[in-house]
């Protein structure tokens, strides 16, 4: 086993500006495969830059990044059949039905039998019933739902989700953390970039942390929480949050959702 | 050229070619300004303006053809930049397709709604009393040119559609090219305008392609006119699909 096949993202002193703003200044990090990797970080901190360069839409200005063995300015196309994107906004097609975008990434992606795998998605993600209509009437849930199956179709590897969940309600941020585990428990490797730190709590099995331009802080939650001094133990009385509230009233299961719009 | 090039314009075309289907407000809305202007020049002004014995529906009809393109391309403008915006444009720019299939397909639907809205105004045209003894050889060297200025046109329009950081700011590029018909031979002889406005009218391209156009309609000898009108609409398709594909990789890399 080489450590190509062990790791399936590598990042290397990557930097990057825009104009005079050094947004990266010498980013390192690696992911193994199968695991959840969250990149932790305030708003403007880069990490939809380090999502774009991964994904081969952004060149770095210096440093190297492999994905899934291949380099991403020397073989993006290769990485780009590696990959998924689920970027900041549900990158759906409004004017198309659910089924309709599944069937265009299907074919984008060349495979045999779009139809089939569209349906297939649509029941996973509860979107069945919804399926014949226009994405334009979809809840921001059942939007960020399609736009993950969206990425899910042809099985990539290596799949990056930026800020998965900035502006969904509890529920479909529950839905979405549901789905994340499932692919890792397939074996994908997801990067996904969050700036709750719930969010990484709950998800990932590593979390870095990027502050000013670098990786500051690199490890497991244990690892991260030894780095502070030990707890004390204090007596609280444990109320309910208002989350908990909310979803005991509302049901948490996520299920019957599917009538749910905008409108 | 990627090997899935063709295979992926089709697919996204067909998707283009779905969303105007389904708001095809945008055909209209291309035809009705064009037809707007036709009965205005027909029925209000054409009276006064003197085009000797040739009706002026006649006389007008191959600047309108070419105002009909100039106001539908800022439709694929338009349509990029909700690409853009949407992240859409990114999901398919980071899929193992033929990267540059998504300009393509936009440019092919401009091509596909633009041959609707001629078709239209043409039909609007031939009601008010328009009337051409031309043979088809002429019909089909008018669409030729037509194709030619609408793809010029149109990748033109994929500059601001990739570029561009409002929706208005995608479409209102197209307002010049709307206006520029009104300073050449479209609506009036270039003769009566004044010395350094004739100088211009006479020597921009929307003149000689409406010359052209005009002497197939009445199986004028074109002559080297055709010509000229056919190198100004490959020079722009030339110039314009250079700059466009520049300005794409810039954005892409």
């Amino acid at each position: 086993m080489t450590t190509r096949q062990a790791q399936a993202i590598q990042v290397h002193g990557l930097e990057k500006s825009y104009g005079g703003l050094r947004v990266l200044r010498g980013v390192d990090f690696t992911v193994a495969r199968g695991g959840i990797f969250a990149l932790l970080g305030s708003n403007g901190a880069g990490k939809t830059t380090v999502v774009k360069i991964l994904s081969t839409l952004l060149k770095p200005d210096a440093g190297t990044a492999r994905v899934n063995g291949f380099d991403v300015a020397a073989q993006a196309a290769d990485v780009r059949e590696s990959i998924s994107l689920t970027g900041q906004f549900a990158a759906v097609d409004e004017i198309l039905s659910g089924r309709e975008n599944l069937v265009l990434v299907a074919r984008l992606r060349h495979l045999g039998n779009p139809g089939e795998v569209a349906d297939d998605l649509l029941e996973r993600f509860s979107l069945t019933d919804a399926a014949a209509r226009r994405v334009s009437t979809y809840s921001g849930g059942m939007r960020r739902r399609l736009d993950i199956a969206m990425s899910l179709i042809g099985d990539p590897p290596v799949i990056f989700l930026d800020e998965p969940t900035t502006g969904l309600d509890p529920q479909a941020r529950i839905e979405v953390w549901q789905v994340v585990k499932e692919l890792a428990a397939q074996g994908t490797t997801v990067l996904l970039t969050t700036q709750y730190l719930d969010e990484a709590e709950q998800l990932a099995d590593r979390i870095a942390i990027l502050h000013e331009g670098r990786i500051i802080v690199n490890g497991t939650l244990s690892e991260l929480k030894r780095l502070l001094p030990p707890a004390e133990i204090e007596y609280v009385e444990k109320q309910p949050t208002l989350e908990d509230v909310f979803l005991a009233l509302v049901g948490a299961d996520g299920k019957d959702r599917n009538a749910g719009t905008n409108a | 050229m990627s090997k899935h090039f063709f295979g992926d314009t089709a697919v996204l075309l067909g998707r283009s070619l779905r969303h105007i289907t389904r708001s095809a407000d945008t055909i209209i809305t291309t035809a009705v300004m064009p037809i707007a202007m036709l009965l205005l020049f027909v029925y209000v002004f054409g009276g006064a303006i003197d085009t000797g014995s040739v009706p002026y529906v006649n006389y007008l009809l191959p600047g309108i053809l070419l105002i009909t393109v100039a106001s539908g391309i800022a439709y694929t403008a338009f349509r990029l930049f909700m690409d853009m915006r949407s992240g859409i444009f990114e999901r398919f720019q980071s899929m193992p397709t033929a990267r540059s299939s998504v300009l393509w397909a936009h440019v092919l639907t401009s091509v596909v709604a633009n041959s609707i809205s001629l078709v239209v105004v043409v039909l609007v045209a031939l009601l008010m009393g328009f009337r051409s003894g031309a043979g088809l050889p002429a019909w089909l060297s008018v669409a030729g040119i037509l194709l030619l200025f609408t793809l010029a046109l149109t990748w033109l329009a994929v500059i601001p559609g990739l570029v561009a950081k409002t929706a208005d700011g995608a479409s209102a590029f197209s307002y010049p090219l709307i206006f520029l018909p009104f300073l050449s031979s479209a609506f009036v002889p270039t003769a009566t305008m004044p010395g350094p406005l004739r100088v211009f009218a006479e020597h921009q391209p929307v003149t000689s392609i409406v010359n052209a156009i005009r002497d197939l309609f009445t199986q004028q000898p074109v002559g080297a006119g055709l010509w000229t009108a056919l190198a100004w609409c490959a020079g722009l398709l030339v110039v314009a699909y250079g700059l466009a594909m520049n300005t794409y990789r810039r954005k892409v890399s």
